[in-house]
């Protein structure tokens, strides 16, 4: 669903930040981004997200050549991603109701056709009595789960995750964890950007992406 | 308090759902509104002052043109009132000729007195006697018969159907207006200019909403319709405010002229700007100028917008 050939990226005339980036992300796959911080995980994120474009090579995402799509296609391509920033990007002024149901808001779908969805989402994730609460009120767990929510609504093929569980305790890291992993179950494929290692050793199975001076190492799970 | 639905789905009432993607309140959209409210009301001002001027001119005109005056100028030896009365039979005679009054020796002493004080003698002094006529219309081919009559009949008589006072009128009636026009495009201008500047502002403080939008599969389209529709609404709401206070301005204006009308200098701008009442078409050209600004204000900042996200990707 997701294909990086030779995929390298500088900015202006600078040195590449990362190069000769070669994989891909199945279908129903699940996988960790890792790497020291400032290795470029968040650019890669972006890469895939398409909002950062190759300097050089070519990256395929559901079966089109993301050089030859134009705005309208890379947005129709997004509706069809989850993600999940690192600093949850929820809009201040919006509740946590609103923040969560955005993604089928900006599709022009009516709020009665999707009260429900968005209602039953925000109680699976713990937040069905902080459905009026503004984010500045929110504890980062709160807006971490919201973040989160934003991003499963539209039920995602694909699923990316910047530090998804950076700002929460141990106990509440390994629930949002079983969150992805139940949605992967349900046949998302999910990337999640991460250095954390003892997260990461809880789930063997999922492939791992090792991001260091700018290369990428894939390591399948099986042979971990 | 409202129960849930059967679903267990909250009402209405306890959802807050209805908040606009663009932040309905911050300190730009304050300060557009009043840059806004200002510069329509000064281009109402404007607008309603070309519209005064312009419809007092017309009054002018109408008026003048259907005025002519007989100038009767006696030669040493000839009596004035004989005169000034042939002339004025003449005149009274003649057709097209609606009313005719000739100013006695009393009322020219009187017209004079401000310049030549009271007590004077005006059958020493060269100063032709007048005749005013009012014609029944203001067209200039109905004084040729009088004209004709007058030259035939009392050559000391001098038609003057104040044509060059007319040209002069019309000339500062339209240098007034044209103007006006020059001012209010004047002021569009620099109102699409701050229009555009405030737009820049807001779009460089909504940045993150935007990339968030686009994250979450928003359209160009769709962004810059929540763009333009906060825009409409701030320049709805400045260009009410400026309009109202225009219209104010106006109504109060005019209750002023009418208690100032008995003054020196009430009667002066009385006849620049008759009675200073706008009438419908003015008001109506105020609601089009705010209705007009608040659509312009809609669409550059939807321009501005489409331009600003074509950058980004």
């Amino acid at each position: 669903m997701l294909r990086f050939e030779n995929v390298g990226l500088r900015y202006g005339i600078g040195p590449e930040v990362v190069r000769d980036l070669n994989f891909d992300i199945a279908p129903q796959s699940f996988q960790f981004l890792t790497g020291p911080s400032g290795a470029g995980k968040t650019t890669m994120l972006r890469l895939m997200l398409l909002s950062l474009r190759p300097t050089r090579g070519a990256i395929r995402i559901f079966g089109e050549d993301a050089a030859s799509l134009d705005k309208d296609a890379i947005t129709a391509l997004r509706r069809r991603i989850g993600v999940v920033f690192q600093d949850f990007r929820l809009l201040d002024h919006l509740t946590t109701y609103e923040n969560v149901a955005l993604p089928l808001r900006v599709m022009e779908r009516s709020e009665s056709g999707y009260r429900a969805e968005v209602v039953e989402l925000l109680r699976w994730v713990g937040l069905g009595d902080r459905m009026n609460a503004l984010p500045p009120v929110l504890s980062g767990g709160e807006k971490q789960r919201a973040a989160i929510a934003r991003a499963l609504i539209v039920r995602p093929e694909l699923l990316l995750a910047d530090e998804p569980t950076g700002n929460v305790d141990p106990s509440l890291a390994r629930r949002l964890l079983r969150l992805f992993v139940e949605l992967h179950k349900s046949g998302t494929a999910v990337v999640i950007a991460t250095h954390d290692l003892g997260l990461m050793d809880q789930f063997g199975y999922a492939r791992r992406l090792v991001v260091g001076d700018g290369q990428l190492k894939v390591f399948e799970g099986d042979s971990l | 308090m409202t129960s849930p639905d059967s679903r267990g789905l909250p009402p209405d009432s306890e959802l807050k759902r209805d908040m606009p993607l663009v932040p309905p309140d911050s300190i730009a959209g304050r300060a557009l509104i009043v840059v806004i409210a200002i510069m329509t009301f000064l281009a109402c001002l404007t607008a309603g002052g070309a519209i005064l001027v312009a419809e007092a001119s017309e009054g002018w005109r109408a008026e003048v043109s259907r005025d002519v005056t007989i100038q009767v100028k006696p030669r040493p030896g000839e009596d004035a009132d004989t005169l000034v009365a042939a002339a004025a039979a003449i005149a009274a005679s003649a057709p097209g000729v609606a009313d005719v009054h000739a100013y006695s020796n009393a009322e020219s002493e009187k017209l004079l007195a401000p310049w030549l004080g009271e007590g004077f003698d005006l059958g020493q002094l060269p100063i032709p006697r007048l005749i005013i006529v009012h014609m029944q219309s203001g067209r200039r081919d109905d004084l040729q018969p009088l004209r004709e009559a007058l030259s035939a009949r009392a050559p000391e008589a001098n038609l003057d159907d104040h044509r060059q006072w007319l040209a002069r009128l019309d000339t500062m009636a339209n240098a007034v207006v044209v103007f006006a026009a020059a001012l209010f495009a004047l002021m569009i201008v620099a109102m699409a200019t701050a229009i555009g500047f405030a737009t820049r502002g807001a779009m460089a403080g909504a940045r993150e909403i935007i990339e968030v939008l686009h994250f979450v599969g928003a359209t160009d389209s769709y962004v810059a319709r929540q763009f333009q529709g906060h825009f409409l609404r701030l320049g709805l709401r400045g260009a009410a405010i400026g309009g109202m206070a225009a219209a104010l301005f106006f109504a109060l204006a005019a209750l002023f002229s009418g208690w100032g009308g008995q003054s020196a200098g009430g009667e002066e701008i009385a006849s620049l700007f008759g009675a200073f009442e706008l009438g419908a078409l003015g008001y109506i050209a105020i609601l089009a100028i705010c209705l007009g600004i608040a659509g312009l204000t809609g669409f550059l900042s939807r321009q501005i917008v489409f331009r600003q996200l074509r950058s980004l990707l």
